[in-house]
């Protein structure tokens, strides 16, 4: 963007220069003043659509492959191709869902808690800007974007599940999370008049920059609720299924601790300093996050593990996300150190004292990491990053402003909410009509085979 | 003719193979297994679980030989699987009925 800038300015003073050497001391014209300005306009769009477009792309390389990595090397080897399937799939439906239907949901015009039907099939978001979400880059720009949010958050839920779920039923299933539990919760907390939305005026403004409650809170509680309805897996927790492949998962976290920058950084809707305050954020909480998590398990097992080294980091990833454009960098730290003891907490105590078989431990990351996301944005939140209710009026808690941390509580108490409720309904009806799990011989047999006919590793061809 | 079967640890593969080739045994087939005696196995943790690892890596290396070969074949692998600490492994040796080379159908004690 610097670029094209400082190619304009001398071209456009050299403009100005000669008009006056030959006008005689006359000044610029209106018409030529607003060429100017629309040429540095472009200049600031061509910045934006770079960076956002680049985002976009790095949101979904998150998910494929590195959700896909991560996840399948977490789960035994006979179902590792069913496991990255699961991520593959919400790549292709959601996209599909989107375009039709699931971006007019969520951001189109509608009342406080859902879009309508405005911009099915994607009508009205074209190539000009919406002035209401991103003023400088094309609306498809912006759409394509928070599509790959879209993608994303569906397929984490599958980490609760993973290893005993009808891969027709998981498609159902989360297509209809995706258009009644998170397009909603996305337009609360992102759309036009959303009753969560601190940009745009809504009434409990929740500050959430990046997604903390949209995609991690939704997708790990909405986890915890299949995990207990779908039930534990045959032999958990008495036979031992250790990670077929630490490796994969360890190429699949690094992905998505660089993707992340998308997801955050990104999330600043222009090439900005604000998209440099949550690049910055994002990076610094995840590194304490795995620091904090490995200095844990070093005390807590005598050894620190690669797996929870990377545990860790998606925990700092995780926990940062709502805060990224909203806090100092020393924050983010604090913030990242947190959410490293806290989800190693959640993981290693909470579920073995519960029981309950979150698979990849989506709760326990996500749905954990989330929370207390949320509510230390609403404490470290200050105006010297983000003036978000305007300038000079107090952001977060460092400001003064403590009742950030009661909205903050309600926008989680909202994604909680909706995710439990939401998730048993569309549950029992998916079990009602094909059924969730598959049978115990298929599950013992593995998924690769049983569901979709193939083998992820043949070492003897 | 005699099958011995030689359980050793991965760590000394290099050093039996270049035994029993140096006491004039060529033909041998190694196989990767898991296994233990009575040696005690450690445990791993992933994600706050403990895992108890008590199937060891092992290599498995089988050959058929001439009687009057077996001495020989045996004592190179002692002399260069031995540690002297538990873990070393085994060693089997058993009677073969017969060998045939699929070449070119060759019997007996020629075929090996």
């Amino acid at each position: 963007m610097r670029r094209s800038l400082s190619f304009l300015l001398p071209a456009s003073l050299l403009a100005c220069v000669s008009l006056c050497a030959h006008a005689q001391a006359a000044a610029p014209t209106a018409d030529q003043i607003a060429k100017l300005q629309s040429q540095i306009a472009q200049a600031q769009t061509a910045g934006d659509n770079a960076w956002m477009l680049t985002s976009a792309a790095l949101v979904l390389l998150m998910t494929g492959p590195g959700l896909a990595l991560f996840y399948g090397g977490l789960v035994r080897r006979k179902n590792v191709l069913s496991t990255m399937m699961q991520s593959f799939a919400m790549m292709c439906i959601i996209t599909v869902l989107w375009a039709i239907i699931g971006y007019s949901l969520a951001f189109g015009p509608g009342t406080s808690f859902i879009g309508d039907f405005h911009n099915v099939f994607l009508h009205g978001v074209g190539l000009a800007p919406d002035p209401d979400y991103a003023p400088t880059i094309p609306a498809q720009t912006y759409m394509i974007y928070q599509l790959m949010f879209a993608i994303i958050t569906p397929a984490l839920i599958c980490g609760a599940f993973a290893e005993r779920m009808k891969f027709s039923a998981m498609c159902l299933f989360l297509t209809l999370w995706s258009l009644l539990i998170y397009s909603p919760m996305a337009h609360m907390v992102w759309g036009k008049g959303g009753l969560l939305n601190a940009a745009l005026g809504g009434r409990i403004p929740c500050l959430d920059f990046a997604g903390g409650t949209v995609v991690h809170v939704t997708s790990g509680v909405s986890a915890l609720v299949c995990a207990l309805y779908l039930g534990k897996r045959v032999g958990y927790p008495k036979e031992p299924n250790p990670p077929h492949s630490v490796v994969l998962s360890f190429i699949g976290a690094c992905l998505l601790w660089v993707g992340w920058f998308g997801f955050n950084a990104g999330s600043a809707v222009a090439a900005g300093t604000l998209a440099t305050s949550a690049f910055v954020n994002t990076h610094f909480a995840t590194a304490a996050a795995a620091m904090a998590w490995s200095l844990a398990e070093w005390i807590h097992n005598g050894k620190p593990s690669a797996l929870g080294a990377i545990s860790g980091a998606v925990a700092g990833l995780v926990a940062i996300t709502p805060a990224s454009g909203f806090v100092q960098p020393m924050s983010a730290l604090v913030i990242g150190a947190v959410a490293g003891f806290f989800c190693f907490f959640m993981v290693t105590r909470v579920k073995a004292w519960f029981g309950y078989d979150d698979s990849l431990d989506a709760f326990g990351v996500h749905g954990a990491g989330g929370t207390i996301g949320a509510i230390l944005t609403g404490i470290f939140a200050t105006k010297a990053i983000n003036p978000i209710f305007g300038a000079g009026k107090a952001t977060g808690a460092v400001d003064g402003n403590w009742h950030q941390v009661l909205n903050q509580l309600a926008g989680v108490a909202i994604a909680w909410i909706l995710s439990i409720i939401g998730t048993l309904i569309l549950l029992k009806f998916v079990d009602m009509v094909i059924g969730l799990r598959v049978s115990r011989e298929h599950e013992i047999q593995g998924l690769d085979v049983t569901q979709h006919g193939e083998e992820g590793y043949d070492f003897a061809s | 003719m005699q099958k011995i079967e030689a359980v050793i640890q991965p760590s000394k593969l290099d050093a039996v193979k270049d035994a029993l080739l140096e006491a004039g045994i060529e033909g041998m087939t190694i196989l990767e297994a898991r296994g233990h005696g009575r040696q005690k196995g450690h445990t791993e943790f992933y994600r706050g679980r403990e895992y108890t690892v008590d199937l060891l890596p092992k290599i498995k290396i089988e050959m058929v030989v001439r009687d009057e070969m077996a001495d020989k074949a045996i004592q190179a692998i002692l002399s260069s699987a031995r540690t002297g600490k538990i873990g070393d492994g085994k060693i089997f040796v058993s009677k073969i009925d017969d060998a045939i080379r699929i070449r070119n159908d060759e019997r007996g004690s020629s075929a090996l």
